[in-house]
């Protein structure tokens, strides 16, 4: 069976790229908080819980939200076979952080549960399966940088056994003003045959992940 | 096909540092939740099932610079790597670490400091482990919330029947720390007795901390005692609310549907349920739900929750195991907590040890983020 890649975007250095092609710059000197939210109202996003978001959970959020926008995934495959798995290397350190600072002092002793749900990394996630209704497979996995061959493994074979029908994968990385996002639309070639694939479809895998990575360095 | 196998389990938990001392003490119906006052916490006592410091501490030779959650990791890969004849150092073996905050007690000023602060990421922690083992291969580290342990083995089973890796150590851990008291105190969902899943006067959950190890592989000659076949599993999410259940248990169904899809099997063919059983209200609402759907309310399931608290990332792996010697042993353990049935269901939750053939075994685990997932064990 082959897997292939429809669509990918990528959320770094201040540039918004789908399929590699530029869809968003912003040339102001501003942190990543300001950047992140001149791209959602770029994209009409149109989503208040956004701003409720951690700053991890906005970076996966939108980069999903880019990558899915017109790829009309309901019309083609029932939710449950719709999945997500990230991957990041920091988990949620910054709202961990942010938690710790509540705890400290027992005499200023004020933990948030709103701050403390997302001191989980899958969040980001279930934020995203909340907005599309995706159902299916839903997995964080935590890596030192990108890593071409985990997400290959680990998406390639959900979809190989049938699990999914379909997977948004890739990288969610972000801790204060470093971020950088790269996610893949991967469904099902629509034959068993490499030489049946349509040209515009990329073959699903690890060299063509870690070449797409290295272009946004 | 490939097949794939499961043993050489090991469990660290408050209720002891090995499978039979917990097993034995579960079939005692010894809890190891208690009262803790050590003012650690706030408010300052609360029950909670905490593995035994001084005994952590005396597992040589681990060296003074191993953080107390890579400890517990180490001494339990440790004890599982002697249940079968395995190179741990192999590059045909893989470590998946399955843990929802790791080394999080290094938040801490003081521990920060004699660690450094780099050890708090997972990736950091997860080198320690299989630096110590001298495993050439980098760890998978799942960090999904409560589901980690159940997708750890199911990653492992599928990456053994691709033919990846030769043998798989599924190891999941999670520590006791204020970072995680107090958090779920401000979710107000703490109970302020042993926690009682599925019990109709259920007030909340009991957390927990620990350690477990499953080995698999795809050779059954390593396990020095019978192992088990992982069939499959899946995982969904419930694509409903970030920290609430869902309401009609939609998302769980569909992993169960998913799990035994893949295993070959219909709801005739489950023998016993490991449930994931917080005795939050709407968890076990939600569940009950679940299975009532999948056709599974005469199955007889369990919480393992009120004898050794939430384990969290660990719960996973470490219920599995349980539920690996419940195969091994053919008993049903009593669902600990249980008094008065608190379901809308009928779903059968086991009331007393039960001696039984039990051959298949549904284990299942659902988390914040809405994640839920299934994995299915039988006998060979």
């Amino acid at each position: 069976m082959v897997v292939v890649v429809k669509k990918y975007c990528s959320i770094t250095h201040k540039l918004v790229r789908l399929n590699g092609d530029v869809v968003f710059s912003y040339n102001e000197e501003d942190t990543y908080k300001k950047f992140i939210r001149a791209a959602y109202r770029h994209f009409e996003t149109d989503y208040p819980k956004f701003f409720k978001m951690d700053a991890l959970s906005k970076l996966g959020f939108l980069s999903v939200d880019i990558l899915v926008k017109d790829a009309a995934l309901s019309e083609k495959y029932s939710p449950e076979k719709i999945g997500l798995i990230l991957t990041n290397g920091s988990s949620s350190l910054e709202v961990d952080e942010k938690h710790q600072e509540t705890i400290n002092d027992r005499e200023n002793y004020f933990p948030s549960p709103s701050n403390f749900v997302y001191t989980l990394p899958n969040i980001m996630a279930g934020e995203s399966a909340i907005r599309h209704t995706f159902r299916g497979e839903n997995t964080v996995l935590i890596s030192e940088g990108f890593d071409a061959d985990l997400i290959f493994e680990i998406a390639g074979l959900a979809l190989k056994n049938g699990s999914l029908d379909c997977c948004v994968c890739g990288w969610v990385e972000q801790y204060g003003n470093n971020y950088e996002s790269l996610l893949f639309l991967i469904e099902r070639g629509s034959t068993e045959d490499v030489h049946g694939i349509s040209s515009e479809d990329v073959i699903f895998d690890p060299s063509f992940l870690l070449t797409t990575y290295k272009r946004l360095q | 096909m490939t097949k794939v196998f499961a043993g050489a389990e090991n469990i660290i938990s408050s209720l002891g540092f090995t499978s039979d001392e917990n097993i034995g003490n579960i079939i005692r119906g010894k809890s190891g939740i208690v009262l803790d006052d050590s003012g650690m916490y706030s408010p300052s006592i609360l029950p909670l099932s905490k593995v035994d410091h001084d005994r952590l501490e005396s597992i040589r030779p681990l060296s003074a610079d191993i953080t107390r959650m890579e400890r517990m990791f180490i001494a339990s890969i440790l004890d599982a790597g002697k249940r079968a004849d395995i190179d741990l150092s192999s590059p045909e073996t893989l470590f998946i670490l399955t843990t929802t905050k790791g080394n999080i007690d290094l938040l801490d000023p003081v521990l920060q400091a004699k660690f450094g602060k780099n050890r708090i990421y997972l990736h950091s922690m997860a080198k320690v482990i299989t630096t110590y083992f001298n495993n050439p291969n980098k760890a998978i580290i799942v960090s999904n919330a409560c589901i980690s342990g159940v997708l750890g083995i199911i990653y492992g089973e599928r990456l053994i029947r691709a033919g990846k890796y030769k043998h798989i150590v599924v190891s999941g851990g999670d520590l006791m720390s204020e970072f995680i008291v107090s958090g779920f105190q401000s979710f107000q969902s703490l109970s302020e007795q042993a926690c009682k899943p599925f019990d109709r006067d259920r007030t909340g959950l009991t957390l927990g901390e620990g350690a477990a190890s499953i080995i698999l592989s795809s050779s059954q000659g390593i396990f020095k005692e019978t192992p088990v076949k992982v069939l499959g599993g899946a995982g969904s999410n419930d694509g409903n609310h970030i920290s609430g259940p869902s309401r009609t248990g939609e998302g769980l169904l569909v992993a169960i549907q998913q799990a035994m899809k893949l295993s070959g099997l219909t709801p005739e063919d489950i023998d016993t349920i490991s449930a994931h059983g917080t005795a939050t209200d709407y968890n076990d609402e939600m569940e009950a739900k679940a299975f009532s759907r999948a056709g599974l309310e005469e199955v007889p399931l369990n919480s393992y929750k009120a004898y050794i608290g939430h384990t969290l990332g660990a719960a996973g792996v470490i219920e599995a195991a349980i539920s690996l010697q419940s195969m091994k042993r053919n008993m049903l353990f009593r669902s600990a907590g249980y008094d008065h049935h608190g379901v809308s269901k009928s779903i059968h939750v086991i009331k007393e040890n039960i001696e039984k053939e039990v051959s298949t075994c549904l284990k299942t685990g659902s988390g914040f983020g809405g994640s839920n997932a299934a994995v299915i064990l039988q006998k060979i």
